[in-house]
């Protein structure tokens, strides 16, 4: 035994009306709003960690990224939806980003209330802003305010539970009816049953290779707890699934992936090549060929920049230097876009900047600590991260959800078919890294949605309070041996061997993980091969990924720890299998510097401006991919 | 190793478990002690080193980029709603930084049935808590837009 956790197999039964899986922001946005609309109502949440450190906010965040400042006429939900479209490259849901954009102030405003530190223009009372949609927060403490806020409003909180499978109606496959999962810590068996599900799981790390091996696997720039499972909870049982293909790769520092924002935006540093050339702009002629009009947007696209990152890089003109030494030694008040300004003398610089790394990515001091990195002095080195699949930041893989009925009232019926954020399966509401085609929430985006969710569920459960769902009891019983058989198939392996860690009677969750990440790294797309792929690869990522599946039955786990692990992996490995599929489907290079077709080196909008779908058939095993009309809500 | 536990200083008393969002700070069943049992699965996020009295979780830089030395610590005050860094260089310099937190009391949040309950008629709405005041507005924005024939 490496751990005093204990797994008992014990059965709890839970009752819920809505049941929030997850715990992050988007996951306490639903907690929160669920109760003020259905005050009688039992509103469970289910985390996999503490709730008040969860998610991607564990460390903290130094700006939350969406706010449009109605109150102050600073920018529209019209603004912010073209903003959106020109960085996604012209494709997501105009409803949904819509949506996004006229609610979420309101969450800001709470966030405020609650006690989050907010930068604010002493004449004015504005905001701070960091770029034109971010504003600037003192946030360490940012995820347990938000907690608190959940936590109060909840009627119960389960902790440290692992969420394997969702579970439908005994005599509706296509209606929700809870979920099972088991307690980290003591080994229950969970089952929830509930009128209403929102998944708020978040997206996934570690489908690719890490750039950075050993201990550093675990310094992905997005959280090793996001294990994809969102999308492994939701496609098993048949929720449709929009834009997987569109993966997210990020220019930070390198190695420790430091946030840029603040860097660029306010301190207005500058990215060089190794020969001192901003290079940013200077592969426009060749992007304009690939790409076509996109390339002219402003702000720059963030898959862009990476292009042209990726340019300099190929071409043997690495390193790529960020240079806040310059930015650091100016001796002038920091401007930003409202034109507000702050006092700017190098210590200031100094303080803020370090404020914006310690209050989000405090790892960039560790590093810089035992590296003698100082920021003040040298250049650091930037590149692009390893790839990650979610729906909140600069990308939006995800569940395909209905709209608002408001938004593009009845003349779209593929996009609206039920309440506001209910995917394809009745009664199960997505919210954060869980909705597909609806990218740039953050963090704030990410509560907003977490709301309308929330909402949305209480009114499904108040319609549907006289007809319960019905469990089927013979299915939840195969589950239960389903997710503990690991620790049968360790026990039963390890006495072949001298060692436990190497049997051939099965695969311990890191040798699946390890795995995964490198056919998705060699043939998906990954950073080795600088995100590039083509139809023959993609072919051979599949075949592989169904070698692995076949071997998934035997994990093995020596103790609870591994269990969790196993199942993460589960549920990476479906990320991972519509990732690739959606990718074959997609011939076009939609997003290059996330993902390049070389077989379809250009983007090509006469044929592929439309959503790439998918939806898994539970009862034959199939998958059905598919293509969805573009719909436009807002005018050029 | 990213986190780790200094021995003499643990108590064993669960906090940094709890706290680690990544699931791998553990009791060993032999010591009683908290121990990283997966340091590839580390986000040097610090949860564990915030939530530890006895000021017993530390972090060391990932092995396969960071080199030895250099140190990060810090005070979180729940009461005064400040952190403050420190960051120990290993050249010697000295870093120290003190950030608000909250301004707030801990525990003061109202939570969503203490506001008044809505009407049955705002359920079917699409406004949410607060809206549209919260946001200086007395309606909720919806686009203009042309139908899709006449586009």
């Amino acid at each position: 035994m490496r751990t005093s956790t204990k797994v008992t197999r014990r059965t709890k039964l839970v009752d819920a009306d809505v049941l929030i899986i997850g715990g992050g922001m988007a996951a306490c946005g639903a907690a929160f709003e669920a109760r003020h609309w259905g005050r009688n109502l039992r509103i469970v949440m289910v985390d996999k960690a503490g709730t008040d450190r969860s998610g991607a906010v564990a460390a903290g965040l130094a700006a939350a990224n969406t706010f449009m400042g109605i109150k102050w006429g600073e920018n529209t939900p019209e603004d912010f939806v073209k903003y959106c479209r020109n960085d996604l490259m012209g494709i997501l849901r105009e409803d949904l980003v819509y949506d996004i954009g006229r609610h979420v102030d309101s969450s800001v405003h709470l966030f405020e209330e609650w006690g989050l530190p907010i930068w604010k223009d002493k004449t004015t009372g504005k905001y701070f802003r960091e770029g034109r949609w971010q504003v600037m927060i003192d946030g360490e403490s940012y995820k347990p305010i938000v907690a608190e806020a959940a936590k109060k409003s909840l009627t119960a909180l389960y902790e440290y539970i692992m969420v394997t499978h969702l579970l439908t109606d005994a005599n509706d496959p296509d209606r929700i009816a809870g979920a099972v999962g088991f307690g980290q810590h003591d080994g229950t068996f969970y089952v929830f049953r509930a009128n209403a599900v929102i998944v708020a799981a978040a997206g996934a790390t570690r489908i690719f290779r890490t750039r950075s091996t050993g201990e550093g696997h675990g310094r992905s720039w997005y959280p090793p707890s996001a294990s994809g499972s969102s999308y492994g909870l939701m496609i098993p049982i048949g929720a449709e699934m929009t834009c997987m293909e569109n993966r997210l790769v990020v220019g930070r520092f390198k190695d420790v992936y430091n946030p840029v924002g603040m860097v660029f935006l306010l301190l207005k540093a500058k990215a060089t090549n190794a020969y001192g050339h901003e290079y940013e702009q200077s592969h426009v002629k060749e992007q304009r060929e690939l790409y076509g009009k996109y390339v002219e947007s402003k702000p720059f696209p963030t898959c862009l920049r990476n292009d042209s990152l990726r340019r300099e890089a190929v071409a043997g003109r690495a390193p790529i230097y960020l240079h806040l030494e310059e930015a650091l030694k100016k001796n002038e008040p920091i401007r930003n876009v409202q034109g507000l300004e702050l006092p700017g003398s190098p210590q200031d610089r100094l303080q803020k900047l370090w404020g914006y790394f310690l209050g989000m990515n405090p790892s960039a001091a560790v590093y810089s600590a035992a590296a003698n990195a100082d920021y003040a002095v040298q250049p650091a080195e930037m590149m692009t991260t390893e790839p990650y699949v979610m729906g909140s930041h600069a990308t939006m893989s995800g569940a395909w959800a209905s709209g608002p009925s408001d938004v593009l009232d009845g003349t779209a019926p593929e996009y609206n078919w039920g309440h506001n954020r209910m995917t394809t399966i009745k009664g199960l509401f997505g919210a954060g890294d869980a909705i597909g085609a609806c990218p740039h929430k953050f963090s704030s985006g990410a509560h907003a949605e977490g709301r309308i969710a929330g909402k949305s569920a209480v009114q499904y459960v108040i319609e549907n309070q006289q007809d319960e769902p019905s469990l089927d009891m013979d299915h939840v019983k195969q589950l239960k041996e389903e997710i503990f058989h690991p620790l049968d198939v360790y026990k039963d392996g390890k006495a072949y061997s001298t060692k436990d860690y190497i049997s051939p009677d099965y695969l311990l969750p890191t040798h699946g993980l390890f795995r995964l990440e490198k056919l998705m790294d060699e043939y998906a797309g990954g950073w080795s091969t600088w995100y590039t792929s083509n139809e023959e690869l993609l072919k051979i990522g599949l075949d592989k990924l169904e070698r692995l599946k076949e071997d998934l039955p035997y994990l093995g786990a020596s103790d609870g720890h591994d269990l969790l692990r196993c199942w993460e992996l589960r549920h990476r490995v479906w990320t991972a299998e519509a990732v690739v599929k959606h990718s074959l489907y997609r011939k076009e290079t939609r997003w290059p510097g996330y993902f390049y077709r070389s077989d379809y080196p250009k983007l090509d909008d006469e044929n592929w401006r439309c959503f790439v779908n998918s939806k898994y058939n539970p009862k034959t095993q199939e998958w059905n991919i598919f293509s969805r009309p573009y719909e436009q809500v807002v005018m050029e | 190793m990213p986190a780790y536990v200094v021995s003499y200083k643990c108590v064993g008393c669960g906090d940094c478990v709890t706290a680690c969002p990544q699931s791998i700070i553990h009791i060993d069943p032999g010591n009683r002690k908290a121990f990283n049992i997966e340091p590839d699965m580390c986000w040097e996020c610090f949860p564990c080193v915030k939530v530890c009295e006895q000021k017993a979780v530390e972090i060391r830089g990932y092995s396969d980029f960071s080199p030895l030395g250099g140190q990060v610590t810090l005070d979180r005050d729940t009461k005064s709603n400040v952190i403050t860094w420190f960051i120990r260089y290993k050249n010697g310099k000295e870093y120290k930084f003190t950030y608000p937190i909250r301004t707030t009391q801990w525990g003061s949040i109202k939570p969503a049935h203490e506001y008044a309950a809505p009407s049955p008629e705002a359920l079917k709405t699409h406004l949410l808590l607060g809206e549209p005041s919260i946001f200086g507005l007395d309606h909720l924005p919806v686009p203009v837009r042309k139908t899709s024939k006449e586009r």
